[in-house]
């Protein structure tokens, strides 16, 4: 009920402009998006369409050239644990056993030990890791280390989860699995998730709103809510009617270029 | 939700219930025998060349082991090498390990500020460029005037060559974190100064590791020319001992309590690196 008047991320006429030796990059121009807590929004759009850049300023790693990005009414200025990141080559560090990985977030915050612990076994537990716990991350497999990654997250208390082509790197059928699971998590926690990804299958069957943006300047070219019923099957018409038509916008700069 | 996927790399060990005992009898014993092909046949190519009189300059095989026995034991010629090999070995590792120690604890936090403060680059790399391609050797003649003739000098050029290689490292270690590694710390809670302890370090440990490796083999390599500058106790000392006496078969004991001392020395820090870096797929030495 709260979600339109009070919306957890706002961006307002957002522009980055990066200077790259004597070049001068346009990633984002003049970008306005609201998200409502407990959403779950997919970026989409070719590379080079600022979905990254966008995602970054909201994780507070970049700053706007002009505009303003914020989280409950207030400037994002730098990273912070209530927005947690997700990126798509893991981060995790390799020194740390899965366990010390989930606890890093805890122990930085400085919870009691017996209160890291606790966390630590609920989110190990809870993206199915129990097993593996005092493993390194290079012994796991790619979904492994992106379900670390997750908890690790989670386990920070994060209220927004900022996923950067997470299941990019892998497999098909592990890429499905992991999506059915984090559909799972975000129903489960009521979270908010803004999910950068470049496949228009992956934003339908996730997404609540699909953001369509398109390059060069990279902007968002439309706001697509989606009210399909979950599960969402990837083979229904419905679903092949929309991916036709979000198809259709993610190629309209190139028909508009053409002209 | 559960996973299916739990294939853990637990390291390739195939085969090996299935395969008949004297295979994997052979499997273990293979490493050693590979490693003994070589030193075994220049051991008898030693022999025939001496025992055919190729050259009447080096003794025998025999004749080195003998004397090894008594330069460890005594007991045998009772001259005044006889039974002297421990303290010459304790001269030298005190050195070896007094050296390293010291230039560890100048070089790794002088390759951290180098590696991480801009200014303490500009300010230092340059100068230690330059200074890095002289020999320890052509250090020598200064160091036996800045330090006279004996074991200060050992000590002072052990130190120098083992200061670069952890150096080095220890720069490269610290530079080259990966960058997302800081931000999934800061976005984790963990900023500032604390990511120097919780980030840069452990990610830098592998390369600190090889440069501390590295270093007190390089220690090893110099303490010979150290203990040139005549000190009256050390396997250096009894090398050069060996060569203005003519006794070769001096030289070669030392040559090899050298080998087999730096040899040990290096399989101990192996062994402890292995322990500390099990985290690391790219460090099992």
């Amino acid at each position: 009920m709260a979600d339109t008047a009070d919306p957890i991320v706002e961006i307002k006429r957002v522009s980055k402009v990066f200077q790259l030796q004597d070049q001068t990059i346009h990633a984002l121009s003049d970008a306005s998006l609201s998200i409502a807590k407990g959403e779950f929004v997919c970026l989409i759009g070719a590379s080079g369409c600022g979905k990254s850049t966008l995602l970054r300023i909201m994780a507070g790693f970049e700053q706007p050239s002009s505009g303003e990005a914020l989280m409950w009414g207030k400037p994002i200025a730098e990273p912070d644990p209530s927005r947690g990141m997700v990126f798509q080559d893991y981060a995790l560090f390799p020194w740390l056993s899965v366990r010390d990985n989930i606890a890093f977030g805890p122990i930085a915050r400085s919870l009691a030990s017996s209160q890291v612990k606790e966390t630590v076994d609920t989110f190990i537990e809870l993206v199915g890791l129990a097993k593996f716990a005092n493993a390194y991350p290079h012994q796991l497999s790619g979904g492994m280390k992106q379900r670390v990654a997750i908890a690790r997250v989670l386990a920070n208390d994060a209220e927004l989860v900022l996923m950067d082509e997470p299941f990019g790197a892998l497999d098909a059928m592990t890429r499905e699995r992991l999506q059915d699971e984090l559909l799972e998590i975000w129903q489960r926690t009521k979270l908010t998730v803004v999910f950068v990804t470049h496949s228009v299958e992956e934003a339908i069957f996730l997404a609540n709103r699909v953001v369509v943006m398109t390059p060069g300047p990279g902007r968002i070219e439309s706001d697509n809510a989606l009210d399909l019923p979950r599960p969402r099957d990837v083979a229904s018409p419905e679903f092949n009617a929309i991916r036709r038509v979000l198809g259709a916008k993610l190629h309209s700069h190139h028909q508009k270029k053409a002209a | 939700m559960t996973i299916a996927d739990a294939s853990l790399d637990t390291g390739a060990e195939p085969a090996a219930a299935s395969a008949g005992r004297p295979r994997s009898l052979w499997r273990r014993a293979k490493p050693v025998v590979l490693a003994l092909i070589v030193p075994l046949l220049l051991l008898a190519f030693w022999q025939v060349a001496t025992t055919e009189r190729w050259t009447l300059l080096i003794p025998t095989p025999y004749a080195v082991a003998e004397y090894m026995v008594d330069f460890a034991v005594g007991g045998i010629y009772d001259d005044a090498y006889s039974g002297t090999l421990l303290t010459h070995l304790l001269a030298s590792m005190s050195r070896v390990y007094g050296g390293f120690a010291l230039a560890a604890l100048f070089a790794l936090p002088i390759g951290i500020m180098v590696g991480r403060m801009p200014t303490a680059r500009m300010l230092l790399d340059p100068f230690l460029q330059v200074m890095r391609p002289i020999p320890v050797t052509a250090w020598l003649p200064l160091s036996m005037i800045l330090f006279g003739l004996g074991a200060k000098s050992a000590f002072a050029l052990v130190c120098l060559g083992a200061f670069y290689p952890i150096l080095l490292n220890t720069i490269f270690g610290v530079r080259s974190v990966d960058p997302k590694l800081f931000e999934a710390a800061s976005m984790l809670g963990c900023r500032g100064n604390a990511q120097f302890y919780k980030v840069v370090l452990p990610a830098a440990t592998p390369a600190i590791f090889t440069g501390l490796r590295l270093g007190l083999g390089l220690a090893w390599f110099v303490i010979v020319v150290g203990e040139m500058t005549g000190v009256p106790q050390g396997l250096g000392a009894v090398i050069m001992d060996g060569r203005t006496l003519s006794r070769t078969e001096l030289v070669i004991c030392g040559m090899i309590v050298i080998g087999v001392a730096g040899y040990l020395s290096d399989r101990v820090v192996v062994l402890i690196g292995n322990r500390l870096l099990r985290w690391s797929p790219n460090h099992h030495g």
